[in-house]
Protein backbone atom coordinates (compact mmCIF):
# COMPACT_ATOMS: atom_id res chain seq x y z
CA UNK A 1 0.00 0.00 0.00
CA UNK A 2 1.67 3.60 -0.59
CA UNK A 3 1.53 6.04 1.86
CA UNK A 4 -0.45 8.86 1.81
CA UNK A 5 2.00 11.39 2.72
CA UNK A 6 3.70 13.20 0.14
CA UNK A 7 7.28 12.67 -0.30
CA UNK A 8 8.30 15.90 0.98
CA UNK A 9 6.64 15.24 4.34
CA UNK A 10 7.83 11.72 4.40
CA UNK A 11 11.76 12.98 4.14
CA UNK A 12 10.69 15.67 7.05
CA UNK A 13 10.34 13.08 8.84
CA UNK A 14 12.73 10.30 7.91
CA UNK A 15 15.43 13.46 8.46
CA UNK A 16 13.74 13.42 12.19
CA UNK A 17 14.44 9.96 12.35
CA UNK A 18 17.90 10.11 10.87
CA UNK A 19 19.29 12.83 13.91
CA UNK A 20 17.11 11.08 16.30
CA UNK A 21 19.01 7.53 16.18
CA UNK A 22 22.06 8.46 16.02
CA UNK A 23 21.91 11.60 18.64
CA UNK A 24 20.46 8.29 21.45
CA UNK A 25 23.47 6.43 20.49
CA UNK A 26 25.93 8.73 20.18
CA UNK A 27 27.15 6.94 16.96
CA UNK A 28 26.67 6.36 13.52
CA UNK A 29 26.61 8.37 9.99
CA UNK A 30 24.17 11.43 9.62
CA UNK A 31 25.73 13.74 6.91
CA UNK A 32 25.70 10.88 4.37
CA UNK A 33 22.18 9.59 5.09
CA UNK A 34 21.04 12.83 5.00
CA UNK A 35 22.17 13.70 1.60
CA UNK A 36 20.73 10.25 0.18
CA UNK A 37 16.96 10.71 1.94
CA UNK A 38 15.43 12.45 -0.74
CA UNK A 39 16.62 9.33 -3.37
CA UNK A 40 15.29 7.10 -0.98
CA UNK A 41 12.45 8.41 -0.01
CA UNK A 42 11.65 8.82 -3.68
CA UNK A 43 12.96 5.19 -4.94
CA UNK A 44 10.77 3.48 -2.26
CA UNK A 45 8.01 5.62 -2.16
CA UNK A 46 7.74 6.61 -6.27
CA UNK A 47 9.91 4.35 -8.43
CA UNK A 48 10.38 0.59 -6.96
CA UNK A 49 7.37 -1.60 -7.77
CA UNK A 50 7.06 -3.78 -4.86
CA UNK A 51 5.51 -6.51 -3.99
CA UNK A 52 3.15 -6.38 -0.81
CA UNK A 53 3.72 -8.42 1.79
CA UNK A 54 7.57 -7.72 1.98
CA UNK A 55 8.59 -11.96 1.77
CA UNK A 56 11.88 -10.65 0.57
CA UNK A 57 12.45 -13.65 -1.93
CA UNK A 58 13.35 -11.04 -4.44
CA UNK A 59 11.34 -12.22 -7.18
CA UNK A 60 8.69 -10.62 -9.74
CA UNK A 61 9.33 -6.90 -7.89
CA UNK A 62 12.41 -4.63 -7.77
CA UNK A 63 15.44 -5.09 -5.81
CA UNK A 64 17.25 -2.42 -4.20
CA UNK A 65 21.12 -3.11 -2.75
CA UNK A 66 22.87 -0.38 -0.30
CA UNK A 67 26.56 -0.43 -1.55
CA UNK A 68 27.98 2.72 0.86
CA UNK A 69 26.12 0.42 4.13
CA UNK A 70 27.05 3.23 6.45
CA UNK A 71 24.35 5.15 5.68
CA UNK A 72 22.14 2.63 7.26
CA UNK A 73 20.21 5.24 9.79
CA UNK A 74 18.33 6.58 6.02
CA UNK A 75 17.80 3.15 5.03
CA UNK A 76 16.15 2.00 8.34
CA UNK A 77 13.67 4.72 8.43
CA UNK A 78 13.17 4.37 4.75
CA UNK A 79 12.40 0.98 4.99
CA UNK A 80 10.47 1.26 8.23
CA UNK A 81 8.23 3.54 6.67
CA UNK A 82 7.60 1.42 3.32
CA UNK A 83 6.18 -1.10 5.83
CA UNK A 84 8.84 -3.71 5.66
CA UNK A 85 9.35 -3.17 9.65
CA UNK A 86 7.68 -1.57 13.02
CA UNK A 87 8.76 2.19 13.09
CA UNK A 88 9.04 1.68 16.21
CA UNK A 89 12.08 -0.26 16.12
CA UNK A 90 14.19 2.16 14.65
CA UNK A 91 14.34 2.80 18.62
CA UNK A 92 16.84 -0.23 18.80
CA UNK A 93 19.45 1.12 16.12
CA UNK A 94 23.05 0.05 17.36
CA UNK A 95 21.61 -1.33 20.64
CA UNK A 96 22.66 -4.82 21.62
CA UNK A 97 20.55 -7.75 20.51
CA UNK A 98 18.98 -5.10 17.50
CA UNK A 99 17.96 -5.96 13.94
CA UNK A 100 19.25 -2.46 13.57
CA UNK A 101 23.18 -3.60 13.52
CA UNK A 102 25.38 -0.30 12.84
CA UNK A 103 25.62 -0.98 9.13
CA UNK A 104 23.18 -3.29 7.41
CA UNK A 105 23.01 -7.05 7.35
CA UNK A 106 20.77 -9.85 6.38
CA UNK A 107 22.09 -11.77 9.64
CA UNK A 108 19.30 -10.83 11.97
CA UNK A 109 16.76 -11.30 9.72
CA UNK A 110 15.60 -7.34 9.08
CA UNK A 111 13.07 -7.53 6.52
CA UNK A 112 14.09 -5.00 3.61
CA UNK A 113 17.92 -5.56 3.14
CA UNK A 114 18.95 -8.35 0.79
CA UNK A 115 23.08 -8.01 1.66
CA UNK A 116 25.44 -6.94 3.90
CA UNK A 117 26.90 -3.98 3.62
CA UNK A 118 29.86 -2.15 5.35
CA UNK A 119 32.59 -3.04 3.72
CA UNK A 120 32.65 -0.31 1.00
CA UNK A 121 33.09 -1.76 -2.70
CA UNK A 122 30.68 -4.91 -3.04
CA UNK A 123 27.26 -3.64 -3.53
CA UNK A 124 27.64 -3.23 -7.43
CA UNK A 125 28.97 -7.35 -7.58
CA UNK A 126 26.08 -8.42 -5.73
CA UNK A 127 23.72 -6.20 -7.52
CA UNK A 128 24.69 -7.68 -10.83
CA UNK A 129 24.31 -11.26 -9.66
CA UNK A 130 20.72 -9.87 -8.90
CA UNK A 131 20.11 -8.49 -11.89
CA UNK A 132 21.51 -11.75 -14.26
CA UNK A 133 19.11 -14.22 -12.03
CA UNK A 134 16.33 -12.12 -12.94
CA UNK A 135 17.11 -12.48 -16.88
CA UNK A 136 17.34 -16.14 -16.01
CA UNK A 137 14.19 -15.80 -14.05
CA UNK A 138 12.97 -14.02 -16.96
CA UNK A 139 11.87 -11.41 -14.48
CA UNK A 140 11.77 -8.04 -15.97
CA UNK A 141 12.07 -6.22 -12.80
CA UNK A 142 14.85 -3.94 -11.96
CA UNK A 143 17.83 -3.72 -9.74
CA UNK A 144 18.54 -0.82 -8.01
CA UNK A 145 22.00 -0.04 -6.34
CA UNK A 146 23.25 3.29 -4.47
CA UNK A 147 26.79 3.50 -4.02
CA UNK A 148 29.18 6.46 -2.20
CA UNK A 149 31.51 8.75 -4.25
CA UNK A 150 34.86 7.89 -2.52
CA UNK A 151 33.60 4.05 -2.69
CA UNK A 152 34.44 4.26 -6.45
CA UNK A 153 37.81 4.21 -4.64
CA UNK A 154 37.59 0.57 -4.16
CA UNK A 155 39.04 -1.59 -7.20
CA UNK A 156 36.52 -3.77 -7.17
CA UNK A 157 33.74 -1.57 -8.20
CA UNK A 158 35.88 -1.44 -11.43
CA UNK A 159 35.31 -4.98 -11.95
CA UNK A 160 31.98 -4.86 -12.04
CA UNK A 161 31.70 -1.99 -13.87
CA UNK A 162 33.37 -3.15 -16.56
CA UNK A 163 31.60 -6.06 -16.20
CA UNK A 164 27.79 -4.98 -16.14
CA UNK A 165 28.84 -3.07 -19.76
CA UNK A 166 31.06 -5.86 -21.35
CA UNK A 167 28.13 -8.69 -20.30
CA UNK A 168 25.36 -6.11 -21.42
CA UNK A 169 23.69 -5.90 -17.78
CA UNK A 170 20.83 -3.68 -18.89
CA UNK A 171 18.39 -4.01 -16.35
CA UNK A 172 20.56 -2.55 -13.33
CA UNK A 173 20.91 1.18 -12.47
CA UNK A 174 23.45 2.30 -9.72
CA UNK A 175 23.45 5.75 -8.40
CA UNK A 176 26.15 7.44 -7.33
CA UNK A 177 25.68 9.63 -4.23
CA UNK A 178 28.33 12.43 -5.89
CA UNK A 179 28.76 14.94 -2.24
CA UNK A 180 32.07 14.76 -3.23
CA UNK A 181 33.52 14.13 0.14
CA UNK A 182 34.80 11.48 2.51
CA UNK A 183 36.02 11.17 5.43
CA UNK A 184 39.39 12.22 5.33
CA UNK A 185 38.22 15.62 3.45
CA UNK A 186 36.62 16.22 -0.35
CA UNK A 187 36.99 13.50 -2.90
CA UNK A 188 39.75 15.68 -4.67
CA UNK A 189 41.93 15.77 -2.47
CA UNK A 190 42.41 12.48 -0.60
CA UNK A 191 41.83 10.51 -4.04
CA UNK A 192 41.03 12.19 -7.46
CA UNK A 193 39.12 10.80 -9.55
CA UNK A 194 38.62 12.73 -12.09
CA UNK A 195 35.78 12.70 -14.34
CA UNK A 196 33.28 10.45 -13.31
CA UNK A 197 31.08 10.66 -16.34
CA UNK A 198 33.59 10.42 -18.14
CA UNK A 199 34.62 6.94 -17.11
CA UNK A 200 31.25 5.10 -16.91
CA UNK A 201 30.47 6.91 -20.33
CA UNK A 202 34.09 5.29 -21.49
CA UNK A 203 33.36 1.63 -19.93
CA UNK A 204 29.77 1.69 -22.29
CA UNK A 205 27.43 3.09 -19.37
CA UNK A 206 24.16 5.39 -20.43
CA UNK A 207 24.88 7.97 -17.75
CA UNK A 208 22.53 10.70 -16.14
CA UNK A 209 23.42 13.17 -14.33
CA UNK A 210 21.19 14.94 -11.85
CA UNK A 211 22.44 18.67 -10.72
CA UNK A 212 20.84 18.90 -7.68
CA UNK A 213 20.29 15.22 -6.03
CA UNK A 214 18.32 16.86 -3.42
CA UNK A 215 15.33 17.92 -5.37
CA UNK A 216 13.21 15.78 -5.59
CA UNK A 217 11.23 16.52 -8.65
CA UNK A 218 14.68 16.26 -10.78
CA UNK A 219 15.30 12.71 -8.50
CA UNK A 220 11.90 11.66 -9.91
CA UNK A 221 12.59 12.79 -13.43
CA UNK A 222 15.90 11.24 -13.50
CA UNK A 223 14.86 7.79 -12.10
CA UNK A 224 12.17 7.73 -14.69
CA UNK A 225 14.52 8.56 -17.84
CA UNK A 226 16.87 5.65 -16.52
CA UNK A 227 14.02 3.33 -16.38
CA UNK A 228 13.52 4.00 -19.71
CA UNK A 229 16.25 3.64 -20.81
CA UNK A 230 17.00 -0.05 -19.51
CA UNK A 231 16.54 -3.14 -21.44
CA UNK A 232 18.72 -1.46 -24.40
CA UNK A 233 21.88 -2.72 -24.13
CA UNK A 234 22.94 -0.91 -21.52
CA UNK A 235 23.87 -0.56 -18.10
CA UNK A 236 22.33 2.96 -16.09
CA UNK A 237 24.28 4.96 -14.10
CA UNK A 238 22.51 8.19 -11.98
CA UNK A 239 25.52 10.81 -11.24
CA UNK A 240 23.54 12.24 -8.14
CA UNK A 241 25.16 15.66 -7.11
CA UNK A 242 23.71 15.74 -3.34
CA UNK A 243 24.75 17.90 -0.76
CA UNK A 244 25.67 15.64 2.54
CA UNK A 245 24.07 17.01 5.67
CA UNK A 246 21.18 18.26 3.59
CA UNK A 247 18.32 19.74 5.51
CA UNK A 248 20.29 20.84 8.24
CA UNK A 249 22.13 23.89 8.08
CA UNK A 250 25.63 23.34 10.31
CA UNK A 251 25.43 20.06 8.66
CA UNK A 252 25.94 21.12 4.96
CA UNK A 253 29.54 22.00 3.18
CA UNK A 254 31.28 20.26 5.32
CA UNK A 255 32.53 16.51 5.85
CA UNK A 256 32.55 17.16 9.70
CA UNK A 257 29.03 14.99 9.94
CA UNK A 258 29.93 11.78 8.47
CA UNK A 259 30.11 9.72 11.01
CA UNK A 260 29.19 11.91 14.04
CA UNK A 261 26.40 12.38 16.34
CA UNK A 262 25.25 15.76 17.33
CA UNK A 263 24.92 16.98 20.75
CA UNK A 264 21.51 17.74 22.68
CA UNK A 265 21.50 21.35 21.46
CA UNK A 266 22.38 20.77 17.88
CA UNK A 267 19.62 17.66 17.92
CA UNK A 268 16.95 20.67 19.09
CA UNK A 269 18.19 22.75 16.30
CA UNK A 270 17.88 19.97 14.04
CA UNK A 271 15.07 18.84 14.32
CA UNK A 272 13.77 22.44 14.17
CA UNK A 273 14.35 22.50 11.13
CA UNK A 274 12.57 19.81 10.19
CA UNK A 275 9.05 19.73 11.02
CA UNK A 276 7.40 15.91 12.50
CA UNK A 277 5.27 15.06 9.68
CA UNK A 278 4.48 11.58 10.53
CA UNK A 279 5.06 10.97 13.88
CA UNK A 280 8.02 10.57 15.54
CA UNK A 281 8.86 6.88 16.40
CA UNK B 1 42.78 -54.99 6.16
CA UNK B 2 40.54 -53.80 3.57
CA UNK B 3 41.80 -53.59 -0.03
CA UNK B 4 41.32 -50.80 -1.45
CA UNK B 5 41.87 -50.76 -5.36
CA UNK B 6 43.07 -47.87 -7.44
CA UNK B 7 40.25 -47.69 -10.62
CA UNK B 8 42.90 -45.43 -12.32
CA UNK B 9 44.08 -42.72 -11.48
CA UNK B 10 42.41 -39.50 -12.10
CA UNK B 11 42.21 -35.84 -10.73
CA UNK B 12 39.78 -34.08 -8.53
CA UNK B 13 39.24 -31.62 -10.12
CA UNK B 14 37.56 -33.49 -13.19
CA UNK B 15 35.46 -35.13 -10.25
CA UNK B 16 34.33 -31.78 -10.16
CA UNK B 17 34.05 -30.57 -13.79
CA UNK B 18 31.50 -34.09 -13.79
CA UNK B 19 29.40 -33.29 -11.01
CA UNK B 20 29.02 -29.97 -12.55
CA UNK B 21 27.87 -31.38 -15.34
CA UNK B 22 25.07 -33.52 -14.37
CA UNK B 23 24.49 -30.92 -11.95
CA UNK B 24 22.88 -28.97 -14.89
CA UNK B 25 21.16 -32.00 -16.57
CA UNK B 26 19.53 -32.34 -13.07
CA UNK B 27 19.09 -29.03 -11.05
CA UNK B 28 18.16 -25.99 -13.33
CA UNK B 29 18.85 -23.30 -10.57
CA UNK B 30 22.33 -24.72 -10.50
CA UNK B 31 24.64 -21.94 -12.21
CA UNK B 32 28.36 -21.41 -12.67
CA UNK B 33 30.99 -18.74 -12.27
CA UNK B 34 34.46 -19.00 -13.63
CA UNK B 35 37.28 -16.53 -13.58
CA UNK B 36 39.32 -17.19 -16.62
CA UNK B 37 39.88 -21.04 -15.84
CA UNK B 38 37.63 -23.05 -17.42
CA UNK B 39 40.14 -25.86 -18.82
CA UNK B 40 41.80 -26.00 -15.49
CA UNK B 41 38.32 -26.35 -13.46
CA UNK B 42 37.13 -28.54 -16.23
CA UNK B 43 34.39 -26.57 -16.32
CA UNK B 44 33.96 -27.25 -20.42
CA UNK B 45 31.03 -30.03 -20.49
CA UNK B 46 28.65 -28.03 -18.33
CA UNK B 47 29.17 -24.54 -20.50
CA UNK B 48 28.65 -26.84 -23.75
CA UNK B 49 24.95 -27.97 -22.35
CA UNK B 50 23.97 -24.97 -20.09
CA UNK B 51 25.48 -21.58 -21.73
CA UNK B 52 22.51 -19.41 -20.82
CA UNK B 53 23.57 -20.76 -16.94
CA UNK B 54 27.35 -19.85 -17.10
CA UNK B 55 28.92 -16.48 -16.13
CA UNK B 56 32.20 -15.84 -17.25
CA UNK B 57 33.70 -13.11 -15.40
CA UNK B 58 37.12 -12.76 -16.58
CA UNK B 59 40.23 -11.99 -14.11
CA UNK B 60 38.28 -10.44 -11.51
CA UNK B 61 37.42 -12.69 -8.33
CA UNK B 62 35.93 -10.13 -6.37
CA UNK B 63 33.59 -9.41 -8.57
CA UNK B 64 32.57 -13.14 -9.46
CA UNK B 65 32.19 -13.49 -5.30
CA UNK B 66 29.64 -11.12 -5.40
CA UNK B 67 27.77 -12.00 -8.64
CA UNK B 68 27.54 -15.37 -7.21
CA UNK B 69 26.04 -13.66 -4.22
CA UNK B 70 23.53 -12.03 -6.27
CA UNK B 71 22.43 -14.86 -7.87
CA UNK B 72 20.94 -16.60 -5.39
CA UNK B 73 18.36 -13.81 -4.92
CA UNK B 74 15.92 -15.25 -6.90
CA UNK B 75 17.16 -19.02 -5.89
CA UNK B 76 19.65 -19.87 -8.19
CA UNK B 77 22.93 -21.99 -6.50
CA UNK B 78 25.98 -20.62 -7.83
CA UNK B 79 29.53 -22.58 -7.76
CA UNK B 80 32.16 -20.45 -8.44
CA UNK B 81 35.05 -21.93 -9.86
CA UNK B 82 39.03 -21.01 -10.34
CA UNK B 83 42.43 -21.83 -7.99
CA UNK B 84 42.39 -21.80 -4.30
CA UNK B 85 44.46 -18.95 -4.16
CA UNK B 86 42.09 -16.97 -5.79
CA UNK B 87 38.76 -18.42 -4.35
CA UNK B 88 39.81 -18.01 -0.93
CA UNK B 89 43.01 -15.52 0.28
CA UNK B 90 42.32 -13.19 -2.81
CA UNK B 91 38.46 -12.57 -1.97
CA UNK B 92 38.62 -12.96 1.54
CA UNK B 93 36.39 -9.79 2.19
CA UNK B 94 33.89 -10.51 0.11
CA UNK B 95 33.07 -13.84 1.19
CA UNK B 96 33.33 -12.95 4.33
CA UNK B 97 30.33 -9.89 3.79
CA UNK B 98 28.43 -10.76 0.69
CA UNK B 99 28.62 -14.63 1.29
CA UNK B 100 28.95 -15.87 5.51
CA UNK B 101 27.72 -12.48 6.89
CA UNK B 102 24.99 -12.32 4.54
CA UNK B 103 24.09 -15.95 4.43
CA UNK B 104 24.27 -16.29 0.93
CA UNK B 105 24.13 -20.25 -0.68
CA UNK B 106 26.88 -19.68 -2.79
CA UNK B 107 29.54 -22.95 -3.39
CA UNK B 108 33.06 -21.91 -3.69
CA UNK B 109 34.75 -24.51 -5.63
CA UNK B 110 38.53 -24.20 -5.39
CA UNK B 111 40.79 -26.61 -7.59
CA UNK B 112 44.73 -26.09 -7.72
CA UNK B 113 44.64 -26.80 -4.03
CA UNK B 114 48.14 -26.92 -2.09
CA UNK B 115 51.47 -27.85 -2.95
CA UNK B 116 50.48 -30.46 -5.39
CA UNK B 117 49.79 -27.61 -7.66
CA UNK B 118 53.46 -28.25 -8.64
CA UNK B 119 55.88 -26.42 -10.75
CA UNK B 120 53.84 -23.41 -11.07
CA UNK B 121 55.35 -22.50 -7.50
CA UNK B 122 54.31 -20.87 -3.76
CA UNK B 123 52.63 -17.84 -5.68
CA UNK B 124 49.60 -20.56 -6.74
CA UNK B 125 50.33 -22.88 -3.90
CA UNK B 126 47.71 -22.11 -0.79
CA UNK B 127 48.30 -23.99 1.88
CA UNK B 128 46.11 -21.27 4.60
CA UNK B 129 42.77 -21.75 3.04
CA UNK B 130 41.25 -24.24 5.11
CA UNK B 131 42.33 -21.99 8.20
CA UNK B 132 40.94 -19.07 6.20
CA UNK B 133 37.50 -20.70 5.25
CA UNK B 134 36.99 -22.71 8.69
CA UNK B 135 37.08 -19.54 10.69
CA UNK B 136 34.17 -17.44 8.49
CA UNK B 137 31.24 -18.65 10.98
CA UNK B 138 28.68 -20.73 9.22
CA UNK B 139 31.17 -21.65 6.21
CA UNK B 140 31.13 -25.58 5.48
CA UNK B 141 34.40 -26.58 4.65
CA UNK B 142 35.09 -29.97 2.49
CA UNK B 143 38.49 -31.49 1.07
CA UNK B 144 37.76 -34.59 -1.11
CA UNK B 145 40.52 -37.38 -1.45
CA UNK B 146 39.65 -38.43 -5.44
CA UNK B 147 38.15 -38.42 -8.49
CA UNK B 148 34.66 -40.44 -7.23
CA UNK B 149 34.47 -38.57 -3.70
CA UNK B 150 35.02 -34.77 -5.24
CA UNK B 151 32.04 -35.76 -8.04
CA UNK B 152 29.87 -37.52 -5.03
CA UNK B 153 30.30 -34.03 -3.36
CA UNK B 154 29.71 -31.67 -6.20
CA UNK B 155 26.41 -32.71 -6.08
CA UNK B 156 25.74 -33.03 -2.90
CA UNK B 157 26.56 -29.67 -1.81
CA UNK B 158 23.85 -28.15 -4.16
CA UNK B 159 21.15 -29.94 -2.12
CA UNK B 160 22.88 -28.52 0.89
CA UNK B 161 21.59 -24.67 2.35
CA UNK B 162 24.08 -22.26 3.09
CA UNK B 163 28.07 -21.69 1.78
CA UNK B 164 30.61 -23.87 1.33
CA UNK B 165 34.03 -24.00 0.36
CA UNK B 166 34.91 -27.05 -1.27
CA UNK B 167 38.81 -28.07 -2.13
CA UNK B 168 40.50 -30.12 -4.45
CA UNK B 169 43.50 -30.22 -6.61
CA UNK B 170 45.45 -30.80 -10.24
CA UNK B 171 47.76 -33.93 -9.89
CA UNK B 172 46.15 -37.11 -10.91
CA UNK B 173 45.39 -39.15 -8.01
CA UNK B 174 44.35 -43.31 -6.91
CA UNK B 175 40.40 -42.87 -7.31
CA UNK B 176 39.44 -45.60 -5.04
CA UNK B 177 36.60 -44.70 -3.14
CA UNK B 178 33.50 -46.42 -4.56
CA UNK B 179 31.63 -44.79 -7.76
CA UNK B 180 28.13 -44.01 -6.74
CA UNK B 181 28.82 -43.32 -3.43
CA UNK B 182 26.12 -40.82 -1.30
CA UNK B 183 28.36 -37.81 -0.45
CA UNK B 184 26.71 -36.92 3.31
CA UNK B 185 28.70 -33.69 4.82
CA UNK B 186 30.03 -33.85 7.83
CA UNK B 187 30.48 -37.12 8.02
CA UNK B 188 33.55 -39.20 8.39
CA UNK B 189 34.44 -42.27 6.93
CA UNK B 190 35.85 -45.23 8.61
CA UNK B 191 38.69 -46.72 5.71
CA UNK B 192 40.27 -48.96 7.67
CA UNK B 193 39.64 -50.58 11.49
CA UNK B 194 42.45 -50.49 13.67
CA UNK B 195 43.40 -50.93 17.65
CA UNK B 196 47.20 -49.41 17.92
CA UNK B 197 46.94 -45.91 16.11
CA UNK B 198 44.04 -43.42 14.48
CA UNK B 199 45.56 -41.56 11.37
CA UNK B 200 42.73 -39.27 10.41
CA UNK B 201 43.35 -37.90 6.71
CA UNK B 202 41.90 -35.30 4.59
CA UNK B 203 41.91 -34.88 0.64
CA UNK B 204 44.94 -36.24 -1.33
CA UNK B 205 46.27 -37.35 2.23
CA UNK B 206 43.73 -40.04 2.55
CA UNK B 207 44.97 -42.69 0.09
CA UNK B 208 48.71 -41.98 1.31
CA UNK B 209 47.25 -43.15 4.86
CA UNK B 210 45.83 -45.87 3.51
CA UNK B 211 49.21 -46.96 2.40
CA UNK B 212 50.61 -45.98 5.07
CA UNK B 213 48.48 -48.42 7.05
CA UNK B 214 49.76 -51.24 4.85
CA UNK B 215 53.19 -50.93 5.45
CA UNK B 216 52.31 -50.21 9.16
CA UNK B 217 50.52 -54.03 9.03
CA UNK B 218 53.77 -55.54 7.91
CA UNK B 219 55.23 -54.19 11.23
CA UNK B 220 52.54 -55.52 12.89
CA UNK B 221 50.98 -52.03 13.72
CA UNK B 222 46.88 -52.07 13.07
CA UNK B 223 45.95 -48.63 12.19
CA UNK B 224 42.72 -47.20 12.05
CA UNK B 225 42.11 -44.47 8.81
CA UNK B 226 39.69 -42.33 9.01
CA UNK B 227 38.79 -40.51 5.56
CA UNK B 228 37.54 -36.78 7.27
CA UNK B 229 36.32 -35.01 3.90
CA UNK B 230 34.19 -32.34 5.99
CA UNK B 231 36.51 -30.18 8.27
CA UNK B 232 34.14 -27.83 9.26
CA UNK B 233 31.51 -28.93 10.60
CA UNK B 234 33.99 -31.52 12.39
CA UNK B 235 32.38 -35.35 12.71
CA UNK B 236 33.58 -35.32 16.70
CA UNK B 237 32.11 -38.82 17.57
CA UNK B 238 33.77 -41.04 14.74
CA UNK B 239 37.24 -39.45 15.82
CA UNK B 240 36.38 -39.77 19.59
CA UNK B 241 35.29 -43.40 19.27
CA UNK B 242 38.20 -44.20 17.32
CA UNK B 243 40.67 -42.81 19.93
CA UNK B 244 38.46 -44.59 22.71
CA UNK B 245 40.32 -47.68 21.35
CA UNK B 246 43.80 -46.53 20.11
CA UNK B 247 44.64 -43.82 22.19
CA UNK B 248 46.63 -41.54 19.63
CA UNK B 249 46.16 -39.80 16.44
CA UNK B 250 47.88 -39.05 13.72
CA UNK B 251 46.43 -36.20 11.51
CA UNK B 252 47.07 -35.62 7.94
CA UNK B 253 46.56 -33.13 5.70
CA UNK B 254 47.85 -31.02 2.26
CA UNK B 255 47.54 -27.69 4.50
CA UNK B 256 49.70 -25.47 7.24
CA UNK B 257 49.49 -27.05 10.57
CA UNK B 258 48.35 -23.78 11.58
CA UNK B 259 44.66 -23.96 10.63
CA UNK B 260 43.88 -27.36 9.40
CA UNK B 261 42.22 -30.25 10.20
CA UNK B 262 44.83 -31.07 12.94
CA UNK B 263 44.20 -28.13 14.79
CA UNK B 264 40.24 -28.75 14.73
CA UNK B 265 40.99 -32.23 16.16
CA UNK B 266 43.08 -31.74 18.72
CA UNK B 267 40.61 -29.33 20.17
CA UNK B 268 38.44 -31.86 19.96
CA UNK B 269 40.65 -34.31 21.61
CA UNK B 270 41.38 -31.89 24.46
CA UNK B 271 37.56 -31.32 25.11
CA UNK B 272 37.12 -34.71 25.21
CA UNK B 273 39.78 -37.07 25.25
CA UNK B 274 43.40 -35.58 25.05
CA UNK B 275 45.62 -38.04 23.56
CA UNK B 276 48.86 -37.84 22.23
CA UNK B 277 48.57 -36.33 18.66
CA UNK B 278 51.39 -35.73 15.76
CA UNK B 279 50.70 -33.38 12.55
CA UNK B 280 51.61 -34.47 8.79
CA UNK B 281 50.78 -30.77 7.45
CA UNK B 282 53.32 -28.20 6.27
CA UNK B 283 55.38 -25.91 9.05
CA UNK B 284 53.97 -22.92 8.77
CA UNK B 285 56.16 -22.78 5.20
CA UNK B 286 55.61 -21.48 1.59
CA UNK B 287 55.95 -24.32 -1.06
CA UNK B 288 57.85 -24.54 -4.13
CA UNK B 289 57.99 -25.69 -8.22
CA UNK B 290 58.26 -29.08 -8.52
CA UNK B 291 56.83 -32.23 -9.14
CA UNK B 292 54.01 -33.03 -7.13
CA UNK B 293 55.38 -36.25 -5.52
CA UNK B 294 58.75 -34.41 -5.09
CA UNK B 295 57.07 -31.73 -3.24
CA UNK B 296 54.89 -34.09 -1.05
CA UNK B 297 58.18 -35.62 0.19
CA UNK B 298 60.10 -32.66 0.54
CA UNK B 299 56.99 -31.58 2.43
CA UNK B 300 56.51 -34.33 4.48
CA UNK B 301 53.24 -35.36 3.16
CA UNK B 302 53.40 -38.96 1.99
CA UNK B 303 52.89 -42.12 3.59
CA UNK B 304 56.65 -42.88 4.29
CA UNK B 305 55.91 -39.45 6.82
CA UNK B 306 52.19 -40.87 7.80
CA UNK B 307 54.49 -44.33 9.04
CA UNK B 308 57.11 -42.09 10.76
CA UNK B 309 54.51 -40.19 12.23
CA UNK B 310 52.78 -42.97 13.93
CA UNK B 311 55.92 -44.98 15.38
CA UNK B 312 56.42 -41.94 16.89
CA UNK B 313 53.15 -40.88 18.36
CA UNK B 314 52.97 -44.77 19.29
CA UNK B 315 55.90 -44.28 21.82
CA UNK B 316 54.37 -41.51 23.04
CA UNK B 317 51.44 -43.37 24.22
Amino acid sequence: MQTQYSLEQIVSQVRRDILRMVHKVNSGHPGGSLGCTEFLVCLYNEVMDLKEGFDMDGINEDVFFLSNGHISPVFYSVLAHRGYFPVEELNTFRLINSRLQGHPTTHEGLPGIRMASGSLGQGLSVALGAAQAKKLNKDSHLVYTLLGDGELQEGQNWEAIMYAAGKKVDNIIATIDLNEKQIDGPTDVVMPMGDLSAKFISFGWDVLTVEDGNDLSQITAALKEAKSKTGKGKPICILLKTEMGNGVDFMMNTHAWHGKAPNDEQLESALAQNPETLGDY
Amino acid sequence: MIEYINQGSKDTRSGFGAGLTELGRTNPNVVALCADLIGSLKMDQFIEENPERFFQIGIAEANMIGIAAGLTIGGKIPFTGTFANFSTGRVYDQIRQSIAYSDKNVKICASHAGVTLGEDGATHQILEDIGLMKMLPGMTVINTCDYNQTKAATIAIADFEGPVYLRFGRPSVANFTPVDQKFEVGKGILLQEGSDVTIVATGHLVWEALEAAKILNDQGIKAEVINIHTIKPLDDEIILKSVAKTGCVVTAEEHNYLGGLGESVARVLSLNHPVPQEFIATQDTFGESGTPAQLMEKYGLNKDAIVSATQKVIKRK
